[in-house]
């Protein structure tokens, strides 16, 4: 069984579905010859030619519509944004095309899109490389977002995503592409979207997270275990539709709920599992809730990124807090 | 300085605005059954349009989008396509479409503000209406990039208004359409405001057919009030693409001899004048006198059609008025095939609440 980064993960089953189905097809910016400037779509286009692995011209807004047209012939099209900060041109056809599309025909045409794209920050890049867009996503109905946060993960949801005949944002933790390898079967076997997973079980606190914020999370539950104090960590994996079930199953438990995210505070993601927390599971609750996120500030250019991020140091001290209220 | 790149800008007219032939006419115009056809789909669709127009007037329409004085480059489109070639439409497009299969009741449906009317019965592949200006223009090249994908001898139709080219999705669609070659033809249907906005303060450009030549692509200004000329450009432009050797930007210039819609009021930025003058170079007294110079056509099978067309268009109008309304379902039903099961609770709880709640009932 080979050992595989995320983002060879992803690359596995790029070709496992470029190969099982003819009507799949990869398109973006750098993703043929380059293969990707992180390498995600290395070998593809050797493989499985121009026509099913294109280079498009550049201009995030044309990929978007492009795929839609694609799409709604009946190709499966997974397109690449370069960066997450290069997706605004392109939200006007995720918001208002491939959203609505199924529902305004009433089903006569639909769009199977994936749209791939580098999530998040921490890897020293230039202004405008390291953003946490989700919430511009998660906002709109008729869109899947899923994030996920190990090499397993990333393959089984990519090719579930692919499989899915509706819309799929896909967003991929830049921090993590490299950061670790695991034993990964190319088998071809999909996992089911709209999952969150429990990462890790714990009675006293439940920690929220996603993408890479998972690797700082889990570093402050060790830290946290040496004091006693046992997280259960989620990894929501799936933004949109949250699997709220998971999380109140978990907040039954233990009681007390910590969400970690990168993306800024304001309207983020944490607010909408908080205000659900507390409609559905308000008595269950032994404490606040606590939020540990990114500043409501732009995402600063690499020097600063670090503070921006939150830190294990964060985390670790939102969790005490919480089990002192 | 050398000259490295030179480009022109064609125009057509076949029939000038009296509707005399100005030379050869081309092969299709030998065929009276066709020659008919169109005009027929045009009365129809004039006549169409301002039931239309009385229908919002009344309270039985929502907001409309008129097609008066756009008949002959909305027919002379359709007639150049081919039933398996797709059509990207904006929203007032209905000679094209209803050539193409889609039924007066599916449009009188959509601007009732449902959309059930979106749900063509036939010409299945055709995209809907297209609010978004001009954001339809990538749709376009990405079916065409599907046909190319799939080697189908196939080309995709998009419709786009004067104001649309000044959005950039309408280049960037161009551009990948050149780069690609790519099967499909762009219409830019000018008709001189792009709701007040004059085409002359839209563009420097003289002409919306050379907003292809940036992109490498070629253009083509036609007559749009003549629909031989429009047929002729469109069918030398479908050969073209059909052959793999790339799209063409289409300019027909044309008069909204309309109000932008129903809720707009042209009298407050164009001048009297400017629209009696236009209505002197529509498309549709121009062509009978065409086909009554032809032989072709006589007072007594205009009334005829007329009679036919109003007979048509009632008929289209009671399907339309005894449809059944839509339940609240619908707006959960087709987001997904497979629908994420928090839409499951907030559908009972619009079913509960109907849309009695939102009137405060």
């Amino acid at each position: 069984m080979p050992r595989v980064t995320l983002v060879e993960s992803v690359n596995l089953a790029l070709a496992r579905a470029l190969a099982d189905d003819p009507d799949v097809v990869v398109v973006g910016e750098d993703v043929g010859v380059n293969g990707g400037v992180f390498r995600a779509t290395v070998g593809l286009q050797e493989r499985f030619g121009k026509l099913r692995v294109q280079d498009t011209p550049l201009a995030e807004g044309l990929i978007g519509g492009m795929s839609l047209g694609m799409a709604a012939q009946g190709l499966k099209v997974v397109a690449e944004i370069q960066f997450m900060g290069f997706l605004y041109p392109a939200l006007d056809q995720i918001a208002n095309h491939m959203a609505r599309l199924r529902h305004r025909t009433r089903g006569r045409l639909t769009c199977p899109v994936v749209i791939r794209m580098p999530h998040g920050g921490g890897i020293h890049a230039p202004e405008h490389h390291s953003e946490s867009l989700e919430v511009l996503l998660c906002h709109h109905a008729g869109l899947r977002v899923v994030c996920p946060s190990t090499p397993a993960a990333a393959y089984g949801l990519l090719l579930a995503a692919i499989r899915d005949p509706d819309p799929v944002l896909f967003l991929e933790p830049t921090r993590l592409y490299r950061l670790a390898k695991q034993d990964l079967l190319d088998d071809g076997i999909a996992l089911a979207l709209d999952k969150a997973q429990v990462l890790r079980q714990g009675d006293d606190i439940t920690v929220v997270s996603w993408g890479a914020m998972l690797h700082e999370t889990k570093q402050a539950a060790e830290r946290l275990a040496q004091e006693k104090i046992s997280c259960e960590v989620i990894d929501l994996t799936s933004l949109s539709p949250i699997d709220h079930d998971t999380i109140l199953e978990s907040v039954a438990h233990t009681g007390r709920l910590v969400i970690v995210h990168e993306a800024a505070r304001n309207a983020g993601l944490g607010a909408e599992i908080a205000a659900t927390v507390a409609e559905r599971g308000l008595y269950d609750l032994l404490a606040p809730i606590q939020r540990v996120t990114g500043y409501d500030t732009v995402m600063p250019y690499f020097a600063m990124e670090r503070a921006y991020i939150p830190g294990v140091a964060r985390i670790v001290d939102a969790v005490r807090t919480t089990m002192k209220a | 300085m050398r000259t490295v790149a030179e480009f022109a800008i064609g125009y057509e007219q076949l029939l000038d605005a009296s509707g005399n032939p100005t030379g050869t006419l081309p092969g299709f115009a030998s065929d009276p059954a066709q020659l008919t056809a169109m005009y027929r789909m045009m009365v129809l669709c004039r006549m169409f349009d301002a039931k239309c127009i009385n229908l919002q007037r009344t309270g039985k329409l929502g907001t409309y989008a008129p097609c008066t004085g756009h008949e002959a480059t909305h027919v002379g489109v359709a007639a150049a396509m081919r039933t398996d070639d797709v059509l990207v439409p904006v929203y007032r497009e209905y000679g094209t479409q209803l050539w193409r299969g889609v039924t007066m009741t599916e449009i009188l449906t959509y601007w009732a503000g449902d959309e059930r009317g979106n749900d063509f019965a036939t010409a299945r592949e055709d995209f809907p209406w297209c609010v978004p200006i001009g954001s339809q223009s990538p749709h376009a090249a990405g079916i065409a990039m599907a046909f190319k994908v799939r080697g189908q001898p196939r080309c995709a139709v998009c419709f786009i208004g004067d104001g649309g080219t000044s959005q950039g999705a309408f280049h960037e669609a161009v551009n990948m359409a050149g780069a690609q070659k790519l099967a499909v033809v762009y219409v830019i249907v000018n008709n001189g405001w792009a709701i007040s906005v004059p085409a002359n303060e839209q563009t420097a450009a003289q002409t919306f057919a050379q907003k292809g030549l940036g992109n490498g692509v070629p253009g083509v200004q036609v007559d749009g009030n003549d629909m031989l000329g429009v047929r002729k450009v469109m069918e030398d432009a479908l050969v073209r693409a059909r052959a793999g050797d790339g799209p063409t930007v289409v300019e027909a210039v044309t008069y909204r001899l309309s109000d932008h819609t129903t809720a707009d009021d042209a009298t407050r930025y164009r001048s009297a004048a400017e629209l009696e003058a236009a209505w002197k170079l529509e498309p549709l007294p121009r062509t009978k006198a065409f086909l009554i110079a032809r032989g072709l056509w006589d007072e007594a099978r205009e009334a005829q059609l007329r009679a036919e067309c109003a007979a048509r268009i009632d008929e289209a109008v009671r399907g339309y008025q005894g449809r059944t309304p839509a339940g609240t379902d619908a707006m959960f039903d087709y987001l997904f095939a497979r629908p994420p099961a928090m839409l499951a609770e907030q559908k009972q709880i619009a079913r509960h609440y109907g849309a009695g709640d939102a009137q405060g009932h």
